[in-house]
């Protein structure tokens, strides 16, 4: 925040991430996305009469994947309760979630400040429960009149849903919250965090702290439910703390005056609107269920679910600048397009490419394919060996940046050919001096007005003679040829 | 303790039950025997005593990540109340 | 050959030798059932292609592809397991065109072994009662006198026995559905430790403490059908992973040096009828006959286990019956804009099926649940209910640390008359007095006939025993059968 706000912004948010499992929690359907209605399900997901449930181990797993690489302590023992409630995208009228022992116990999340470049936020999590995902229900939004239509496809797809503490004060921080804990988590392979499919969800709990004449008043606290994007989450944070201080102003409203509502986001008109409360969402009258049995976690498996990790982003920007001398800014947009490219980037280096290089040509070349031909890292042709090649041979001069970049697109249509081969086949040679020597005598000679600004001390006259350097030999290097002319100028003429 | 039409209103509610006001009276007078039956439990020290809500005590039962086929959407639906062939349809949500 | 003096092992015999089939067999009994079953109404539905289905087990058996102790053999469920063929109702208006898409675990065995089912037996809806009175289909009445109940849940189970209407029957027991019918009608009635048989579509009321359970005349019955639906599963999380003993040889070990341990707290009961007790004294001196050593027994917590099972079974029953809403499937009901006015048509659909497809023991249990776990009372009704549960479980652990089985009546009364009991519950559930502690600490018990009372009805004795302690309770049964007054009877009707 640039100016001082008379008020201190309080976020939670509470993120719901879908596992990624190949079957449900609790039976053998299918989580694929995008079937047609109602095809993937049994009598468990459907809540058939004598029906139960059997606990995914694969989901179990990854949650204590998950839990870990958020810091959080894993519970040696934790169970499933009931939580109670009527909709008809639920149906067996209860949730199967955990409620007084979650798998995850507290952690944390360390992230960029986006305010302020370099320094870190923390924000602290508060739990980390397994549970069952519900369906999904389809109103006739428009008149409000039709029936609604239920497809129970999601039902029973496993949820992991972090809880953080209100430690997000700013629309920015949340979203930069949500966007570290995203990466995180297809770093882990987790989850596809695809927010289009509602694989990561996320409801944010927001107030104000309002300092009145040295007293704090907090203001009612609102939950903002289906924010389904970043930018939404940003928009509707943002409108949310503009409405709750005209409110407040309007009102005088606080905290004891009002219970927790729930609104909801609506993207097109960019507002938060009061939704119709889920009935008794006061009394869920949770329960263990007594169709599942307890869960013990042993130390071994913990160990196990450790040795999966593999090294975090912020590990990983940490050595880039550390032992690669990464610009903090380099290191991010590496890390930020995914492990695969961070294992492209380290196979390069290891090859024998500079860092630096090996950065820019990554950030700029390597990205450029990969959005234009929409690829994955492991399909471009050019490997991170040849990729080292081309910048070793970029250092050591025999090639300039363009020809470089010649060389590279070469390389990306002949996927077998080496370096030298491209440069062959591009007919490109390093030019021996005595060539270039009387080359440069040649272009002095027939340009003496170039000559005569040069030594007036116009050094860029120079510049014209590259071109037609260029195009009495396309090999020659500009650098060269600049340096040579110069010297003959300087000393001979 | 005594329960109240009004608690009884409450609960009835949670439960997605609706009662005639003479039916309320009935089951506000049967509840109300039945609970107070049960608080005979108050008689027994239980300080200390870990609640029971198995009877065995069979720990983390799993299964294995694996897909199997599930119904077919006309079984799925066949028992439905009112369905169109791909989703079931209820009474809209909204009054 | 009278087919009704046959036990049902020696039926399957017979078929296996040729001497009879099971098409003869099943049309013996499908002509009883239309001839009689008007009076006694122990069936809600009789299976159309049973014969059918029998005549295809007797071209397997006759081809030597199927021998099974049962094989051939005619069985009639209890219609709170899901079958082929027939609806499963639970004797609910909510359920009474509900076709189950898949079949029960316990239900798949015993038509694997070859048996025939003849039909679905009624019950008290969703077994939640004493009398089998308060089924959508009408009272099922006692063979013995068609004027008084054949008590329940499972009365069909146990009438259609009595009434040979079939020659052996499934059951459920929650808190004495299977032993108490078995008692008011004469007939064995067994209820297995807790995890023996797979809940897989048994239709749940209380999911701790449901267990399904045999009827039989004949002990051996019981042991062969045991033995052909007991066995882990892994539908069922709380299913037991223990091998299946052959009950077939276990019910023939002597009772030589078998401890049996009287229940202080049930023979001294000041509600036990006098000609019940006599009975329990009967059993007492023959099991002395049969080599067995007779303690007395304390189980100090017995007065409480009526108060603590009715309110951990009605918690679990109002979750396990949120998935009757309307929605899905069963009875749906739109419910008039006027009951409600301000309500959405979705929420007074769902009410409205609700109150009108549940009958009024079953929302008198929804209602006792639904309060006992809702915010203010969980701690003082549900949670202390689970520590008194724990306390009885503990009585019966130390009981069975001094002896191998207890002995002891099954109920406290004999049969009463049809309508008696139905407006006053607390008197209704006093009648399980002997029978729930053995659910709540999930033990097998057995009701064993033992006798006419001097007006003509049943006199029963129950015998209970530790976990997996099935083929001790048979092998005591079959030999207190063995004595004289202890032998199977077929009610006229
Ligand atoms: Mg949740
Ligand atoms: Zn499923």
């Amino acid at each position: 925040m640039t100016e001082k706000l008379p008020y201190e912004i309080v976020v939670g948010l509470e993120v719901h991430v879908q596992l990624g499992t190949t079957t449900k929690l609790f039976c053998n359907c299918s989580t694929e996305f995008g079937a047609p209605p109602n095809t993937q399900v049994c009598p468990v997901c459907l809540g058939h009469p004598g029906a139960l449930p059997v606990m995914n181990e694969k989901a179990v797993e990854l949650a204590i994947q998950t839990g870990l690489a958020l810091n959080c302590d894993i519970a040696s023992f934790t169970k499933w309760d009931r939580k109670n409630y009527f909709y008809p995208d639920l149906p067996k009228g209860y949730q199967i979630s955990q409620f007084d022992q979650p798998i995850c116990g507290p952690g944390y999340l360390d992230f960029e400040d986006p305010e302020s470049p370099g320094d870190m936020l923390r924000v602290r999590l508060i739990r980390a429960h397994l549970e069952e995902d519900a369906g999904k229900s389809m109103h006739d939004e428009a008149a409000g009149k039709a029936d609604s239509k239920i497809d129970l496809n999601r039902t029973g797809t496993p949820l992991l849903e972090i809880v953080s503490e209100p430690d997000i004060k700013s629309a920015a921080a949340a979203r930069a919250y949500l966007t570290e804990l995203r990466l995180l988590l297809t770093y882990l392979g987790v989850s596809d965090c695809n927010m289009q499919e509602g694989s990561l969800r996320a409801d944010a709990n927001v107030n104000l702290h309002i300092d009145q004449d040295g007293e704090k008043i907090a203001t009612p606290i609102v939950e903002v439910k289906n924010l389904n994007s970043f930018r939404a989450v940003e928009r509707a944070l943002a409108y949310e703390v503009q409405r709750q201080w005209d409110d407040w102003q309007r009102t005088g409203k606080t905290i004891q005056d009002a219970p927790k509502r729930t609104f909801g986001w609506d993207d097109a008109k960019g507002v938060t609107i009061p939704q119709r409360e889920k009935e008794d969402s006061a009394d869920y009258r949770y329960f263990p269920d007594p169709d599942l049995v307890p869960l013990r976690i042993s130390s071994e498996q913990i160990e196990a679910a450790k040795s999966m990790l593999g090294e975090s982003p912020q590990a990983i920007r940490s050595r880039l600048q550390e032992a690669q001398g990464l610009k903090p800014y380099d290191a991010d947009v590496i890390v930020s397009q995914g492990r695969g490219v961070v294992e492209y980037f380290d196979q390069v280096v290891a090859s024998g490419g500079d860092p630096k290089r090996a950065s820019s040509w990554v950030q700029q070349e390597v990205l450029r394919v990969l959005n234009e031909q929409g690829q994955d890292i492991s399909q471009v042709a050019v490997g991170p060996e040849r990729l080292a090649e081309l910048i070793a041979a970029i250092d050591s001069g025999e090639l300039d940046t363009s020809k470089g970049k010649e060389v590279f697109q070469y390389l990306l249509d002949n996927v077998e050919a080496s370096v030298q081969q491209a440069k062959d086949a591009l007919g490109i040679k390093a030019v021996d001096q005595g060539e270039l020597e009387s080359l440069c005598r040649e272009l002095l000679g027939e340009n003496q007005k170039v000559v005569d600004q040069f030594k007036d001390g116009n050094t860029k006259a120079l510049g014209a003679l590259i071109g037609a350097a260029k195009k009495k030999n396309p090999n020659a290097d500009p650098r060269q040829v600049r340096e040579i002319c110069q010297r003959i100028i300087e000393q001979e003429l | 303790m005594a329960l109240s039409k009004h608690d009884v209103a409450g609960v009835a509610h949670l439960a997605r039950l609706q009662f005639a006001e003479s039916e309320l009276d009935q089951f506000t007078d049967q509840l109300g025997k039945i609970v107070s039956f049960v608080e005979k439990l108050n008689e027994v020290e239980t300080d200390g005593i870990e609640p029971m809500s198995h009877p065995l005590d069979v720990e983390t039962v799993v299964r294995a990540d694996s897909l199997q086929s599930s119904l077919g959407r006309e079984q799925a639906l066949q028992n439905a109340p009112n369905a169109d062939g791909e989703f079931f349809l209820v009474p809209p949500v909204l009054g | 050959m009278n087919i009704l003096e046959l036990s049902a092992t020696q039926i399957a015999k017979k078929i296996a030798a040729g001497e009879t089939s099971s098409a003869e067999v099943t049309e013996f009994f499908l002509q009883r059932i239309e001839s009689i079953d008007s009076q006694v109404a122990a069936y809600t539905s009789v299976n159309a292609s049973a014969l059918e289905q029998a005549r295809a087990v007797d071209e397997k058996i006759q081809a030597g592809e199927l021998s099974s102790p049962l094989a051939g053999v005619p069985v009639a469920i209890k219609d709170v397991l899901c079958t082929p063929d027939m609806p499963t109702t639970c004797g609910s208006q909510m359920l009474k065109k509900f076709e189950a898409p898949y079949t029960a675990t316990s239900v798949h065995k015993l038509l694997g072994a070859g048996m025939i089912v003849l039909g679905k037996t009624n019950m008290d809806e969703f077994a939640m009662g004493g009398s089998t009175e308060t089924s959508v289909f009408g009272a099922t009445r006692n063979p013995w006198d068609l004027n008084l109940t054949a008590g329940g849940s499972s009365g069909g189970s146990a009438a259609a026995l009595a009434a040979g209407l079939a020659p052996i029957t499934i059951g459920s027991d929650t808190g004495g559905s299977v032993r108490q019918p078995a008692a008011f009608c004469g007939v064995c009635g067994l209820k297995p430790t807790y995890g023996r048989i797979s809940r897989y579509g048994l239709v749940a009321f209380a999911s701790s403490l449901d267990q399904v359970g045999c009827f039989a005349h004949h002990v051996e019955d019981l042991a062969a059908l045991m033995e052909l639906i007991s066995g882990h599963d892994p539908r069922d999380s709380t299913s037991l992973n223990a091998e299946v003993p052959e009950f077939s040889k276990a019910i023939d070990e002597s009772l030589a040096g078998l401890k049996v341990g009287i229940i202080r707290e049930h023979i001294e009961n000041s509600a036990l009828d006098s000609e019940i007790l006599g009975a329990v004294e009967k059993a007492r001196a023959s099991l002395q006959e049969l080599g067995a050593e007779i303690v007395e027994v304390k189980l100090p917590h017995t007065e409480y286990s009526v108060p603590a099972y009715y309110v951990v079974a009605p918690c679990e029953a109002s979750g396990n019956l949120s998935r009757y809403d309307g929605v899905h499937y069963g009875y749906r009901q739109l419910g008039e804009s006027g009951a409600d006015a301000s309500s959405a048509p979705l929420d007074r659909m769902i009410a409205a099926s609700r109150s009108e497809g549940f009958g009024a023991e079953v929302k008198r249990r929804i209602m006792l649940g639904t309060f006992a776990l809702s915010s203010g009372y969980y701690d003082a009704y549900y949670k202390k209910a689970l520590r008194v549960r724990r306390l009885i479980a503990e009585d019966y652990k130390s009981a069975f640390e001094k002896v191998d089985l207890l002995l002891g009546p099954t109920t406290p009364t004999l049969p009463y008359g049809l309508g008696e009991k139905l407006d006053d519950p607390v008197q209704m559930y006093l009648g399980d007095l002997f029978t729930v502690g053995a659910n709540l600490a999930g033990l097998p018990g057995l009701s064993i006939p033992a006798g006419f009372a001097a007006n003509g009805l049943p006199l029963a004795v129950q015998l209970q025993g530790p976990a997996l302690g099935e083929g001790k309770l048979m092998a005591a049964a079959s030999k207190l059968q063995g004595a004289g007054f202890f032998a199977p009877k077929i009610a006229s009707v």
